[in-house]
C-alpha cells in the first residue's frame, strides 16, 4: 500500500493532523460571521470599559466608542481578507484539491500560500461541497510556513479581545493584581485565537497555531526566567570577587567585616571532590566493565541495585555516612569525600556502560581473534576506545558532586578556618560556606554567599565546558567506528 | 543440554559474538575477581545503608514505637514521640506540585529546542539546558529565595481567588502566602525542568527523521506530526525524564529547606505557608539535635530512602511498559 511499513499501534488510522471534514449543510459562512461578531464585541466592550474608567462618562458616549470599536474592528478583519471571504476561498481551494489538483496546488503552496489559493477564487468556481470529496483521497489541510499577514490580523484581534476580557474582569472582579490580569489575558488569547483560526481555516491548523504559540511561550518564559537566574547570580556575585575572596578565610572575619573570603571552602571542595573523584572513577569504570564486559553471575542483581542507588536521595548519603563513620569518629572532609562517593557511582557506572555499550564489537572479536585474554582486550581495546566518553562521564559526575550541599552537612560540617588535612576535623566546603552564610542576617555575610555561589557556578562551567571539548574530540576520533 | 566447557554447545548461539567461552588465563582470573568485587561495592552500600539506617534509628522507633513512627504525625524529642506521616505526606506534595509544573513545561520547552526555535539556535539552546541541568540545586533554592518568591505571591493569590472550589487551594485572607508547598514546588519545579528537558530532547532528536517528513508530507501539520510520530515514539523517554524527575525532586533538600517554614503537621493547603519534607527537615535540624532527635532523624531518612526504593522500583516497572 504504501512504504510505511510499520504503522502505529493505535486503533487510529495512521492520518496525521487530519481534521474533521466540515459538516455538509452547515454554512461556514454563517459560523465565521457569529464569530468574529463575538470577537469584536468583546473588544468593543473592553474599549468601552477602558474608556470608562479613563474618566469618560457618560451613557451616549460610552456606547458611541464600544460601538466605533466594534464597526473598526469588524471592518479590519474584512478588509484585509482574513474573513468570510478569505474561509471560503480557502474552503475552494480544499475541495478543488479533493477533486484531482492535489499535486499541483501542494507543489505551489510550498511557497506561495496565500496567493495560490486566492487563483481558486474565481466567481463560477463550484460552491462548497457540491462535488463529493472522493473517500481515498486523503483530506490535506493547510500548512503555512511562514506568517501570513491574515494569521498577524488574527493573532492581533484575539490580543485585543483577550485585553477586553481582562479588562472586564478587572472592572467586575475589582482584580488588581499585573500577574492575575495577565493570565487572565493570556488564557483568554489562546481561547479566542483558536475559536478565530478555526474558523478560518479549520480545527487541526488551529490547534497547531494554538500550539505554536504555546510551545513559543513556555520557550521564552523558561528561557527568560533562567537567564534572570544566571545574572542574578552574576550580578550579584561580581562585585565582591576578587583575589582576596579567593586567598582569605573567614576565620578572622567578624560577621560585619568587608574582606575575608572563601580560600577555605575552595581547599576542602577540591580535597573532598578530589578524593571521592579518585575512588569513584576506577570503581564506577570496574563495575561498568564486570556489567558490559564480563556479564558475571550477579550482574543482574548488581545492575538493579545501581538503579536503585541512582534514585539516593544526597541527604540519605550523608545520613548513612554519619551513621557510619561521623558518629563515632566525628566530621572530617573525607566523611564528605566518601558520601559523594556514594552519590556519585552510580551515575559514573551507567554513564561508562552506555559508553562501552557503543564500542564496536567488531574490535572485541578482532582482539579475541587475535588470542588476547580478555584483560588484555579491555585493557587496550575496550577502554581506549572509551577514554574519551569516559573523561565526559567523570567530568559530568565531578560537576554534579562539586555543589552538593546536604550530604556535606552531616560529613564535612563546614568551617570558617582553613582546614588543610581532610582526615580530621570539619572542614570548610563552597556549598556549605553558601548554605550557612544564606541564614545569616545581614547584607555582608549575604553578598558572600552570593560570591561563593558565583565561583561554585563557574567551577561548574568549567567542568562543562571541559567535558563538551574531550567529548568532540573523541567524536571525531571515533568518528568512523559510529 | 551439557552446560560444561562447551562452547560449541546447542544453547545460546546468539551470545557467542560478544560473551564467547573463554579458558580464563591467570590475568583473567585476577581480572575477574577485581571486577566482581568492585562491583559488589554497590550492593555493599546498599545493604549498609539499609541496615546502618535500621539500627540508628531503633532509638527513636523504641521511644515512640515503630507503628506511631510511621503512622503519626509529632516531632518532641523532649519527651521521645516522633511520627513522620506528615513530613512523608509533604515530600509527596512537593514533589507532585513539582511534577505538575515541570512536566508540561521541559516536555515543551523540549519540543521549542527541536521543532520550533530556529535552526541556528538549537545547538546552543542544547547546551544551554545542559548546563543549567548540571547547576547545583543550591543556587536555585536560594535565587528562589531572594527574587522568585516575592513574585509568586500574587500568582498564589490568584489560584486561591479563582479555583477555591479545589478545596487545597483555599486560603483565608490572613493566611501567610510565602514558606508554602506551592513555592517550594514552583523552584524545585525549575530545577528539574531543565533535567527533563535535556533527557527527553534527547530521546526526540533519535525520532526517525522520515517518518516526521512522511506525517508532514501526508499533509499533517507541524502540530499533528509531533503528536503522531514524535510524542510516541518518544513516550519512553519521557516517562523517564519525567520519573528522573521526581526522584529529584522526592530528594531535594537544600532547595526546599531555603524556601518552606518548616511545620510537622500535615497541611492540606498548598498555598498556606508551613510545608515539610523529609530531607529539609532533616538538614534543619541536624545541626543541633541531641542523640535521640538524631535518631529520629536518621529514621526520618530510612523513611525517605524506601519512599524513594519504592517510586524507582515503580518507575523502572512503568518505563518497561511504555517502551515497549
Amino acid at each position: 500500500m504504501s512504504t510505511l511499513t510499520q504503522p502505529p499501534k493505535s486503533d487510529r488510522p495512521f492520518a496525521p493532523g487530519r481534521g474533521p471534514r466540515p459538516a455538509p449543510g452547515r454554512s461556514p459562512r454563517r459560523r465565521l460571521a457569529t464569530l468574529e461578531i463575538t470577537a469584536s464585541l468583546v473588544v468593543a466592550v473592553g474599549v468601552a470599559t477602558t474608556a470608562n474608567a479613563l474618566g469618560i462618562s457618560g451613557a451616549i458616549a460610552i456606547v458611541a466608542i464600544g460601538y466605533a470599536a466594534f464597526v473598526a474592528v469588524v471592518a479590519l478583519i474584512e478588509l484585509t481578507g482574513t474573513g468570510a471571504r478569505a474561509g471560503r476561498v480557502r474552503a475552494r481551494g480544499r475541495a478543488a484539491r479533493r477533486t484531482g489538483e492535489m499535486h499541483v496546488d501542494l507543489t505551489l503552496e510550498e511557497h506561495r500560500p496565500a496567493r495560490v489559493e486566492t487563483r481558486f477564487a474565481q466567481p463560477e468556481a463550484p460552491a462548497l461541497h457540491t462535488v463529493p470529496p472522493p473517500d481515498d483521497l486523503p483530506d490535506v489541510p493547510i500548512r503555512r510556513r511562514k506568517v501570513g499577514p491574515d494569521q498577524v490580523v488574527e493573532a492581533g484581534v484575539a490580543a485585543l479581545a483577550a485585553a477586553g476580557v481582562a479588562e472586564v474582569v478587572r472592572v467586575a472582579l475589582h482584580m488588581q493584581s499585573l500577574v492575575g490580569l495577565t493570565i487572565w489575558w493570556y488564557v483568554a488569547f489562546i481561547a479566542i485565537y483558536f475559536l478565530l483560526t478555526r474558523d478560518h481555516a479549520d480545527a487541526e491548523a488551529a490547534l497547531d497555531r494554538i500550539v505554536t504559540v504555546l510551545v513559543w511561550s513556555v520557550g521564552i518564559l523558561l528561557i527568560a526566567v533562567l537567564a534572570w537566574l544566571v545574572t542574578t547570580v552574576v550580578t550579584k556575585g561580581l562585585p565582591q570577587l576578587s583575589w582576596g575572596f579567593l586567598t582569605h578565610d573567614l576565620a578572622k572575619t567578624g560577621p560585619l567585616d568587608k574582606g575575608g573570603g572563601a580560600v577555605h571552602a575552595i581547599i576542602g571542595t577540591f580535597e573532598q571532590v578530589g578524593i571521592a573523584t579518585l575512588i569513584v572513577v576506577p570503581l564506577g569504570i570496574l563495575t561498568a566493565v564486570y556489567l558490559h564486559e564480563i556479564r558475571g553471575r550477579i550482574a543482574a542483581p548488581i545492575r538493579f541495585i545501581v538503579d536503585a542507588m541512582s534514585g539516593l536521595p544526597s541527604i540519605v548519603a550523608g545520613l548513612l555516612i554519619y551513621t557510619v563513620w561521623v558518629s563515632g569518629h566525628g566530621f572530617s572532609g573525607a566523611a564528605g569525600s566518601a558520601a559523594l562517593v556514594v552519590l556519585m557511582l552510580p551515575t559514573m557506572t551507567r554513564a561508562t556502560e552506555e559508553i562501552l555499550r557503543t564500542v564496536p564489537d567488531t574490535l572485541r572479536e578482532g582482539a579475541l581473534a587475535l588470542g588476547a585474554p580478555q584483560w588484555r582486550l579491555v585493557q587496550s581495546v575496550v577502554l581506549p576506545t572509551a577514554l574519551a566518553g569516559i573523561v565526559t562521564a567523570s567530568l559530568l559526575a565531578v560537576a554534579r558532586a562539586i555543589g552538593e550541599t546536604a550530604p556535606m552537612l552531616l560529613t564535612a560540617f563546614g568551617a570558617d578556618a582553613t582546614n588543610l588535612n581532610p582526615m580530621s576535623g570539619p572542614q570548610g566546603d563552597l556549598p556549605l560556606f553558601v548554605y550557612k552564610l544564606l541564614f545569616l542576617p545581614n547584607k555582608t555575610q549575604i553578598d558572600r554567599a552570593w560570591t561563593g555561589a558565583l565561583v561554585l557556578v563557574l567551577l561548574v562551567l568549567i567542568l562543562f565546558v571541559s567535558a563538551r571539548l574531550v567529548a568532540r574530540r573523541g567524536l571525531k576520533r571515533i568518528g568512523g567506528t559510529r | 543440554m551439557t552446560t560444561g566447557d562447551g562452547a560449541l554447545g546447542t544453547t545460546d548461539v546468539a551470545d557467542v559474538p560478544t560473551t564467547p567461552e573463554f579458558h580464563p588465563t591467570t590475568g583473567d582470573r585476577v581480572f575477574r575477581t577485581v571486577a566482581t568485587a568492585a562491583a559488589s561495592v554497590s550492593l555493599v552500600i546498599v545493604g549498609a545503608t539499609l541496615w546502618f539506617l535500621v539500627d540508628k534509628s531503633r532509638p527513636a522507633f523504641k521511644a515512640s514505637g515503630v507503628w506511631n513512627f510511621f503512622t503519626t504525625s509529632a516531632w518532641n524529642p523532649g519527651v521521645g514521640r516522633f511520627g513522620v506521616l506528615g513530613l512523608l505526606y509533604g515530600t509527596m506534595i512537593v514533589a507532585t506540585i513539582a511534577m505538575v509544573v515541570a512536566v508540561p513545561l521541559g516536555v515543551a520547552m523540549a519540543l521549542f529546542i527541536n521543532e520550533y526555535a530556529p535552526a541556528r539556535l538549537r545547538a546552543p539552546l542544547t547546551t544551554v539546558i545542559d548546563l543549567l541541568a548540571a547547576l547545583p540545586s543550591l543556587i536555585f533554592g536560594m535565587w528562589g529565595l531572594f527574587l522568585l518568591k516575592r513574585h509568586l505571591v500574587p500568582v498564589s493569590r490568584f489560584l486561591s481567588h479563582h479555583l477555591s472550589v479545589l478545596p487545597f487551594l483555599k486560603l483565608d485572607s490572613s493566611d501567610a502566602l510565602v514558606g508554602s508547598s506551592f513555592v517550594a514546588g514552583v523552584v524545585v519545579a525549575l530545577m528539574i525542568t531543565p533535567i527533563i528537558t535535556s533527557v527527553s530532547r534527547d530521546v526526540m532528536a533519535q525520532v526517525p527523521r522520515e517518518q516526521c517528513e512522511g506525517a508532514l508530507a501526508l499533509g499533517g501539520t507541524r502540530w499533528g506530526m509531533i503528536r503522531d510520530v514524535v510524542l510516541p515514539y518518544a513516550r519512553g523517554g519521557i516517562v523517564g525524564s519525567a520519573l528522573l524527575g521526581f526522584g529529584r525532586a522526592l530528594g531535594e533538600t537544600i532547595a526546599v529547606a531555603l524556601l518552606i517554614v518548616p511545620q510537622v503537621q500535615v497541611n492540606t493547603h498548598v498555598l498556606k505557608g508551613g510545608a515539610s519534607s523529609i530531607a529539609a527537615w532533616i538538614a534543619i535540624h541536624f545541626g543541633e539535635a541531641n542523640s535521640l532527635e538524631r535518631s529520629g532523624l536518621v529514621g526520618a531518612g530510612l523513611a525517605l530512602f524506601l519512599l524513594t526504593l519504592v517510586v524507582n522500583l515503580v518507575a523502572r516497572v512503568i518505563v518497561r511498559r511504555s517502551a515497549v
